[in-house]
């Protein structure tokens, strides 16, 4: 019995993060309709860029990860400027296509800059562990789970609170009725770009943290099962992203618990398989006629 | 689909990286090729053997070469990558001319390179591709050109199971397994078959994962003695932190995967109690005379204890330069038939003579680290 609280810990902690990259693929497709493929690769850079400001600048945990979220954010809004603006006409496809080129040129400049060898992330605060009967949960696992907390609830009031967050929720309903009602369109994507790849970041540093292990390859796995995630709760609702990425990641831990832990990525992509034959518009999702 | 077009993008790199080593033919060399990983997941096997091979071949040549003629190495990247390995096996067979290959330094990628070997006929010396069949075909049958200076899976395999239970008093293990690789199959074989107690519990990973919790917690309650983890330092090193820190205390024994300092970073140095692998090389233990001089020299170069992968890939210069002695010929075809004679060669891990199977006859070490250093080491003759 203890094992099965002690799982769902385990499975929290890695849903944390999924749930943070998965926000960032949703609010990007809710509002421009894109599957950014570049998000993990994102969220490998800030793990990149929190190994730098913990290990060279001596930088503490909270201060390396906001830098490395807003340097992040603005590699975000450099690359839709750069990739994806120029194709804000084109099909969907095309701009498909361009994210996956996005995602295989950061991958690669990472390795062709830093090598591909396999990084201790710097330990920024030591490791405790609290025991609770017979459950264990480590310090580093509630930061995790608090942060990731935390930044949901900001990104709610971002969203629900503020005029950028109406002027993301209009453009996200109807594009050309809210550029006519007088929103900049252009800086409203750039903006959900900025929040999303912080989130990513993010994502990336508490990885980092949490496994002590960074290598610029680590963004396709984890990027992926966002995808999934954010697809499994509804892509683009931001409810759907935080569901989705507790599910996969406590899936994920049960598969591996009752020792089938060699198909638990197999298992994960199944999932994407089932929900989108059963229910494409995902667990919290609305199926919305096509408006003709 | 991405998984290709990453191959694609990385051996453009690489051959933009290489074209201008050129490749120009001189009777008064020697050259000898090296096939290493270099970059990606296992480049501390891949670079420290090109270190030890270095340091062989300017001894060599210090020394006034093979009979006057100087080594050349011709050395490059495989990028921890299977199909990029047999690419640079073919290129350095046929379009380099070398006499002999060393490296790579995994099995897997040493069995891809070996079609391009045997075609161009060019013998292979892998420093550190443990897997048994990486010198057997799937019948059984040896393979003519390929060669190792380490002991293969099995020997391991039986050494930890022996150690074990003589030395640990292991009664009951679990074994934590990576599913994605041969040679951790194969060592988790010839352990199984060794081994005469329980094993209690068997639960696999696969390369690349970074989460072990799950399957911690579910071992973490069961009654056992030790953990048998063969796998590479990458994952190992997240395991080994991951379950010391969850309060995991039995003896972890692994083969020769952990030999990388990496693991100690990756587990954090205080995590790295009771824990046992099988190395080929100590310097804390003297396999043989020559030893004790490899790691003077070897400290002069580069300023830092030398590794079991340094001492392997050192080795296998030594034994191409011994079998060329022998053959007295510069033929890659005499120098394979000199290597299959080769007996009682003086080698700093250990002497050996090679056998039917093209494996050295030779010890292992175990060794102890005990807060991340390596605390003791014994030597165990086959």
């Amino acid at each position: 019995m203890s094992s099965i609280f002690q799982q769902l810990i385990n499975g929290i902690s890695l849903g944390s993060i999924y749930a943070l990259i998965a926000l960032g693929y949703t609010m990007v497709y809710g509002i421009i309709k894109l599957i950014n493929f570049a998000h993990g690769d994102i969220y490998m850079i800030g793990a990149f860029l929190g190994y730098y400001f913990i290990n060279t600048l001596h930088l503490s945990l909270i201060p390396a990860l906001l830098l490395s979220m807003v340097i992040s954010a603005l590699l975000g809004v450099v690359t839709e400027f750069l990739a994806y603006r120029p194709l804000r006409n084109s099909t969907r496809i095309a701009v498909l296509i361009t994210a996956i080129g996005v995602s295989f040129l950061l991958e690669n400049l990472m390795i062709y800059f830093f090598g591909s060898n396999v990084r201790a992330f710097p330990q920024a605060i030591e490791k405790k562990v609290y025991t609770l009967g017979s459950v264990q949960i480590s310090n580093i696992q509630l930061v995790i789970i608090f942060i990731t907390l935390f930044l949901m609830i900001c990104l709610q009031f971002i969203v629900q609170k503020t005029k950028m967050g109406k002027a993301m929720r209009a453009v996200s309903v109807d594009t050309d009725a809210a550029r006519l009602m007088g929103i900049n369109v252009d800086l409203t994507i750039s903006f959900t770009f900025a929040i999303g790849s912080a989130l990513a970041a993010a994502g990336g540093v508490l990885i980092g943290l949490y496994y002590n292990s960074i290598n610029p390859l680590m963004g396709v796995v984890p990027g992926l099962k966002a995808f999934i995630a954010a697809v499994l709760g509804g892509i683009g609702l931001i409810p759907g992203a935080v569901l989705g990425g507790f599910a996969i990641g406590i899936l994920e831990t049960i598969v591996s618990a009752l020792g089938f832990s060699v198909f638990k990525d197999a298992f994960v992509y199944a999932i994407l398989i089932i929900i989108l034959l059963i229910k494409p518009s995902g667990l919290l999702g609305k199926n919305v006629k096509e408006k003709v | 689909m991405k998984n290709t077009f990453f191959m694609l993008a990385a051996s453009m790199l690489l051959l933009t990286a290489c074209s201008s080593s050129g490749s120009s033919k001189d009777a008064d060399t020697i050259k000898i090729g090296g096939d290493f990983e270099l970059s990606g997941n296992v480049a501390a096997y891949g670079s420290a053997e090109l270190n030890g091979v270095k340091l062989a071949i300017k001894e060599i040549n210090a020394d006034g070469g093979i009979d006057g003629k100087k080594i050349e190495l011709v050395s490059k990247d495989n990028k921890s990558d299977t199909t990029e390995a047999a690419s640079v096996a073919t290129n350095l067979a046929t379009k380099e001319d070398v006499v002999a290959i060393v490296g790579p330094a995994t099995s897997g990628a040493v069995k891809a390179a070996i079609p391009a070997v045997t075609r161009a006929k060019v013998p292979l010396i892998t420093p550190s591709g443990t897997d048994d069949s990486v010198t057997l075909d799937s019948s059984g049958k040896v393979q003519e050109y390929v060669f190792r200076t380490c002991y293969q899976d099995s020997f391991q395999g039986i050494t930890l199971a022996n150690f074990a239970t003589d030395k640990l008093n292991a009664k009951k293990v679990v074994i934590i397994g990576d599913n994605s690789s041969d040679y951790a199959k194969g060592l988790t074989k010839a352990f199984k078959k060794q081994f005469k107690g329980d094993i209690v519990d068997e639960v696999n990973f696969t390369s690349g994962d970074t989460d072990f919790q799950a399957i911690l917690t579910k071992i973490k309650d069961k009654d056992f003695d030790v953990i048998y983890l063969p796998g590479y330092y990458n994952e190992a090193g997240l395991i080994i932190k991951q379950a010391r820190e969850m309060g995991i205390t039995q003896p972890i024994l692994g083969a020769d995967g952990f030999g990388d300092s990496e693991l100690i970073k990756l587990a954090g140095a205080e995590n790295v109690n009771d824990v046992y692998y099988t190395g080929h090389f100590s310097t804390k233990a003297d396999a043989t005379d020559k030893t004790k001089d490899f790691i003077s020299a070897y400290k002069k170069e580069y300023d830092a204890e030398p590794s079991a992968f340094n001492a392997l890939g050192y080795d296998s210069i030594y034994l191409i330069k011994q079998a060329i002695k022998d053959a007295d010929s510069t033929d890659p075809e005499k120098i394979k038939d000199a290597l299959e004679k080769v007996k009682d060669f003086e080698g700093v891990t250990g002497t050996m003579s090679i056998d039917k199977d093209h494996n050295p006859e030779k010890a292992a070490v175990v060794i102890q680290l005990t807060n991340g250093e390596e605390s003791n080491a014994t030597i165990i003759n086959p």
